[in-house]
């Protein structure tokens, strides 16, 4: 196991034709800490994250992982470097299996994706490691229906799967409750709260729930426009007048 | 149930030269081999990357020729069919890796249209280079001694020939063996690979490039060594046929037109199955040769009865051909073996 080192951005920007989405953001996470993204919506809350997690390359400024630059790799490269993410827009494999779905994601981190006359089946480890991650996010039930066939909060649920069958150096959460009903929204948190145990993770959340954010930041920062205006400590960020007035002040 | 189909027709294949005597099916049987390796090829790329490739042919081609120059050239030998396969093999897979990386470069129908004018250029270049490829006319060689009618396998106490089942043990026979089982190991490797971790991982990219990316597979990877793979059953194919045929042309091996029959037997078959190879070729195929006899029979049991013979006249044998595509596509919209594996859980 690497020693944990910090997830950090520099001058991070990215450009649409003439909107910039994502200013100069220059942002460092530690390990053991929780950091909740917050903001109104077109905040660039997303686009950070995919400039993070490499679905977007940034027009300028560095995202970097300890000592490697990960400003212009592959998603795929990434995630072999320890960047995990889950999507806001639930983003799975439709048609296989549940199991499947968390097999692939443990079978990733096993290298063994390039051998072609091996049985994928003969591999039961993989298959092993795959219920695991199914038992912990209480999936297993289901772990032989298509995704498809799942309701949205056990799809939200797999998507923690997933990540968590990644074993990511960062965790990186958009919106893991986004339309789930009332009951099932503090499994995710469960989950979510059980990772934060390990102290050598970086965890990052957008969220818009309140009771969420109190529940489980150890950090906020606050994105407007494209740019971060406030970072600190949750209880101080939320008192800041102009969190409240461009954010908690149109929810309130 | 499907896998059933595919496990008779592979017996029928085994058996059909102890079956049928005449030359006709035993070239249709031997075809249906070849073809089965192609398609599930071609399978490979459609049904696991939904790449649509219409230079699928020159792959086919490239190992087809290769066999045949090295054969006109060095002479009947195994050394010849090693060495220009060999050769063959070598270019189809550099050729698959720049086609490979252009799909990342050009998206979708871009890309289809990228490969229908390499293969047009193939055709053109096979043509103009006449004195190396034969041009149209093609190329004609000898094969092994092995695999001459002249060859006899077993003798009697008079020299003559031994035959089975009516069945003369010559070289012609030991040549459909040949394929047969070369073509039988291919398609099991290929279902091997299916069903291997990389295959697993196909099956990811098809269904979510965004996230089989984020889960750690680098998607460009992936994409180029099936195409390679793909690239090298098709030019082995292409060998077995230069060596079955003893002639390779454009019209055997390079046509746009057979480009149209695999991906067509893809299409019927069912994508991204497998066990659709076997079924859409041996349809196609039969559909092909025999459609016409059974016409004429057709035509000939209802000779009294008005119009019905008529419409059962062997020159409309594309009109039903056609009217049985529709209705296959209609009743099975996923193929015939993706229809019936489709699972009912939904």
């Amino acid at each position: 196991m690497k020693t944990p080192s910090d997830l950090y951005t520099e001058d991070l920007t990215i450009q649409f034709g003439g909107h910039i989405a994502v200013n100069k953001v220059s942002c460092r996470f530690k390990p053991n800490e929780l950091t909740v993204v917050v903001g109104p919506n077109g905040a660039g809350k997303t686009t950070l994250f995919n400039l993070m997690s490499g679905q977007l390359i940034a027009t300028s400024g560095k995202v970097m992982l300890g000592d490697t630059d990960l400003t212009r790799l592959a998603p795929s490269q990434r995630a072999k470097q320890g960047i995990g993410r889950a999507f806001q827009l639930t983003n799975l494999f439709p048609k296989l299996s549940v199991l499947e779905n968390v097999r692939l994601a443990v079978q990733a981190q096993a290298k063994v994706g390039m051998r072609i006359f091996t049985h994928a089946k003969s591999l039961k480890y993989l298959e092993q490691q795959a219920y695991e991650y199914l038992s912990q996010t209480r999936l297993e039930k289901v772990a032989h229906l298509p995704v498809s066939a799942l309701s949205h909060g056990d799809q939200r649920k797999l998507e923690v799967a997933l990540l968590m069958a990644m074993q990511p150096a960062v965790f990186m959460f958009d919106e893991p409750t986004a339309g789930m009903s009332i009951d099932e929204a503090p499994v995710i948190l469960e989950l979510i709260d059980q990772i934060k145990q390990d102290s050598s993770k970086i965890i990052l959340l957008v969220e818009h729930k309140m009771d969420v954010v109190r529940a489980l930041a150890d950090r906020i920062i606050v994105l407007h426009n494209g740019e971060l205006v406030a970072d600190g400590e949750p209880e101080e960020v939320i008192a800041m007048p102009i969190v409240r007035e461009i954010y908690l002040g149109n929810a309130a | 149930m499907v896998w059933g189909i595919v496990i008779v027709i592979w017996l029928g294949l085994a058996l059909s030269p102890f079956l049928f005597h005449d030359v006709r099916s035993q070239q249709v049987a031997a075809r249906i081999c070849v073809f089965i390796v192609l398609v599930a090829s071609y399978d490979l790329l459609i049904g696991y990357t939904g790449i649509v490739s219409f230079a699928h042919t020159i792959f086919f081609g490239l190992g087809a020729y290769g066999a045949a120059t090295a054969l006109r050239h060095m002479g009947p030998g195994w050394d010849a069919i090693v060495i220009g396969g060999g050769i063959g093999i070598v270019m189809a897979v550099i050729l698959a890796i720049f086609i490979g990386l252009l799909s990342l470069r050009v998206k979708a129908i871009f890309f289809t249209m990228v490969t229908l004018a390499v293969a047009s250029v193939a055709v053109v270049l096979v043509s103009q280079f006449s004195d190396f490829t034969g041009g149209e006319d093609g190329i004609t060689y000898k094969v092994p001694k092995l695999f001459k009618p002249a060859t006899k396998l077993l003798v009697d106490d008079d020299g003559h020939v031994v035959r089975w089942l009516g069945t003369k043990l010559n070289g012609k026979l030991a040549a459909f063996y040949s394929v047969f089982c070369m073509s039988l190991l291919l398609y099991l490797a290929m279902i091997r690979i299916v069903n291997s971790p990389l295959g697993t991982v196909l099956k990811a990219v098809r269904e979510n490039e965004t996230r089989a990316e984020a889960i750690g597979y680098r998607v460009v990877t992936y994409r180029t060594l099936v195409f390679c793979i793909s690239a090298v059953f098709a030019a082995i194919a292409g060998i077995i046929y230069a060596v079955w045929l003893k002639y390779t042309g454009p019209e055997t091996v390079l046509s746009f037109s057979i480009n149209i029959d695999i991906l067509l037997m893809v299409v019927i078959g069912g994508m991204g199955t497998m066990s659709g190879a076997v079924i859409g070729v041996v349809l196609l195929n039969l559909a092909q040769y025999y459609l016409r006899d059974i016409m004429q029979l057709g035509a000939e049991a209802t000779a009294n009865l008005p119009l019905i013979p008529e419409l059962l006249n062997p020159d409309r044998w594309l009109l039903w051909l056609g009217l049985s595509f529709i209705l296959l596509v209609y009743f099975f919209p996923a193929g015939i073996a993706g229809t019936m594996l489709k699972p009912r859980v939904k």
